[in-house]
């Protein structure tokens, strides 16, 4: 079974913290890591190699940084890792994104099963996974949160707003993971010496993989940014209700009501 | 950004689509909202308001359509429709995108508008926006200006498609407002054979399974109670639940608890759980961490109850109590039921 995990370096939003006197975020010093749906998807490929056998690649694109998160991977028992990095990728929407990642997985090869994250901290889109199963012809199945195989192809539970759905689908294929998947492994300290120390981490750039130079990074992307700001946190509206917790109580619901919200 | 303009033909592409998402052969609300804010687009450039609509037996949904601000509506209707399956609908629409060159096209950000939206936007080869909280129209520039949360919420960014049409966004449900229904309106309604193509299906439904009413439904909620470190212990989350249960709210948490174990990820409120926006947010003993109040600061009203004045969560709060929660609920959940039984 091959299986190819696309995974994302992201600051880690929990750590955000916000500056009091400004209101603004507090940027610096904000660890980056590996995007938390990723890893349900590293873990669900590593799970599957151990018990069907094969290779799990993890490929990421981003600045030479991200060797970092590949080698998390590496240490969580993925085979292979692939580093797509050139200046020439930078700026890219999901569209570009996508088309630069399924570029490279073609040039992998073949491939069983590509495995991605619901969806990144940082953008939050969700968009990556389906247009990369659309770029390479493969069908997507969504949100899962239990994948089977089976006789040549795969039965997964995919997570509904009021249920769930339980679908099938021939391989290859390209399955995005929730949470709800698994609990990704906390790798032991050797396979963490072995990560940083006897694996290599491949890097790609654009002319190693066979990409048309209009469809890359921002030049290659439909869409633009703008403008983007920080929102005012403070709504500065803030009735703070005193008195003893009964009147502080009674005070409240006289509120509610009068906002008819109760 | 002008130097692509002229990949395409702009000019031909006109009008603004909707797509109708329905389920069991009912619209959706998003789908009236997104008409709501579809009719205000297509007003500004002087286009139609077009919807379109897959499903089985939805011909008396066309109508509805209408009543809530589509001039046009076409309805694809078939059995083989009744459940969304990502292979067809993208077939389908993507097919009629490219006949009928709409120049805006939006989808309700829902899960399966977020499956279907990023299939058909690769395949057209034009650009998507997830999940927007605003849409506008730069007259000057004849561009849909497309306004998102990223960054969990702590950045917002503005983004346009310039040089390619459609121009495409999924919306997050209950942000845009529907119309009132007008029952008088009068749309050309058209019917559209399913060409669907058994081979093309990928995908195939074994089972659909809806979890009973007790499954949390964060993001469609009026009200959410919500609990963090302050509830103190898993067994305490019970004066959370009696107050959800006297509002019919449903219960939310910030992560720390999640990830304690106190309960389950499902009623997790934040960047990395569910972002919600009732109509009234009570959070009881959550400090405010950055990724939890992206995913709730955009609630109406805010109630904080918090033992610490300090905590942030009262930076973004309508009202405030400074008490602990374990005095404060069992009363407060007293007083509503009371002030209930006496209507």
């Amino acid at each position: 079974m091959k299986v190819v995990v696309c995974i994302k370096q992201v600051p880690d939003t929990g750590e955000v913290r916000i500056d009091p006197e400004t209101g603004n975020l507090i940027r610096e010093g904000v660890p980056s890591i590996v995007n938390p749906d990723d890893k349900h998807a590293v873990e669900e490929a590593v799970v599957l190699k151990e018990k069907y056998g094969g290779k799990v690649t993890v490929i990421t694109m981003g600045p030479r940084q991200a060797d970092a998160a590949l080698r998390e991977c590496l240490a969580m028992g993925a085979d292979e890792a692939i580093l797509l990095s050139d200046k020439a990728f930078s700026g890219a929407d999901t569209s570009a994104t996508s088309y630069t990642l399924g570029s490279a997985i073609k040039k992998l090869g073949e491939f069983d099963l590509i495995l991605c994250g619901r969806q990144a901290l940082d953008g939050n889109t969700a968009q990556v996974g389906p247009q990369l199963a659309e770029f390479l012809k493969v069908p997507q199945v969504t949100y899962a949160r239990k994948i089977e195989i089976t006789g040549g192809g795969l039965k997964v539970e995919r997570a509904l707003e009021d249920g769930y759905e339980i679908v099938e689908t021939r391989l290859p294929a390209l399955v995005t993971a929730t949470k709800d998947l698994n609990i990704p492994r906390i790798p032991p300290m050797d396979a963490i010496m072995d990560a940083y120390g006897q694996k290599e981490i491949i890097t790609w750039t654009a002319s190693d993989i066979d990409v048309d130079r209009d469809k890359i990074g921002i030049k290659g992307s439909p869409t633009r940014i703008r403008k983007a700001s920080t929102p005012v946190l403070k709504k500065g509206q803030i009735e703070i209700i005193d008195g003893t917790v009964e009147e502080a109580v009674d005070t409240l619901v006289v509120r509610l009501k009068g906002k008819q919200l109760i | 950004m002008q130097k692509e303009t002229d990949r395409l033909n702009l000019d031909e592409y006109r009008d603004v689509w909707v797509f109708a998402e329905q389920r069991d052969s009912k619209l959706r609300g998003v789908a009236l909202e997104l008409l709501g804010k579809g009719r205000e687009l297509a007003d500004s450039l002087n286009v139609k308001l077009v919807a379109i609509l897959l499903g089985n037996n939805v011909a008396d949904q066309c109508q509805e359509l209408v009543s809530y601000g589509a001039d046009k509506v076409i309805s694809v209707d078939d059995p083989r429709l009744e459940h969304y399956q990502t292979d067809i609908y993208a077939d389908i629409i993507t097919r009629q995108v490219l006949t009928s060159k709409p120049e805006i096209f939006i989808i309700g950000a829902t899960f399966l508008g977020r499956d279907l939206a990023p299939r058909i936007a690769r395949r057209i080869g034009t650009g998507l926006t997830a999940d927007c909280t605003g849409l506008d129209i730069d007259e000057e520039a004849r561009l849909l200006v497309q306004t998102r949360p990223a960054y969990g919420g702590n950045i917002i960014a503005s983004i346009v498609t310039p040089s390619v049409r459609p121009q495409m966004a999924t919306v997050r449900p209950r942000v845009m407002k529907a119309l009132d229904r007008d029952t008088a309106r009068r749309g050309e309604i058209i019917n559209i054979p399913p060409a669907i193509d058994e081979k093309n299906i990928m995908v195939k439904i074994v089972e659909i399974v809806k979890e009973s009413k007790r499954s949390v439904n964060l993001e469609e909620a009026d009200i959410i109670v919500s609990g963090g470190r302050g509830v103190e212990a898993p067994e305490k989350f019970r004066v959370i639940q009696e107050l959800a249960e006297v509002l019919e709210a449903e219960v939310g948490a910030s992560r720390d608890v999640v990830d304690a174990g106190w309960i389950p990820s499902t009623h997790q409120v934040g960047q990395t759980g569910k972002t919600v926006r009732p109509k009234l947010y009570i959070a009881c003993g959550i400090s405010g961490a950055v990724q939890h109040m992206a995913g709730m600061r955009e609630s109406e009203t805010i109630v904080a109850i918090n033992n610490d004045p300090d905590a942030l969560i009262f930076q973004i709060a309508d009202y405030g109590i400074v008490a602990d929660l374990h005095q404060v609920l069992p009363l407060l959940t007293k007083k509503i039921r009371q002030s209930m039984e006496e209507r």
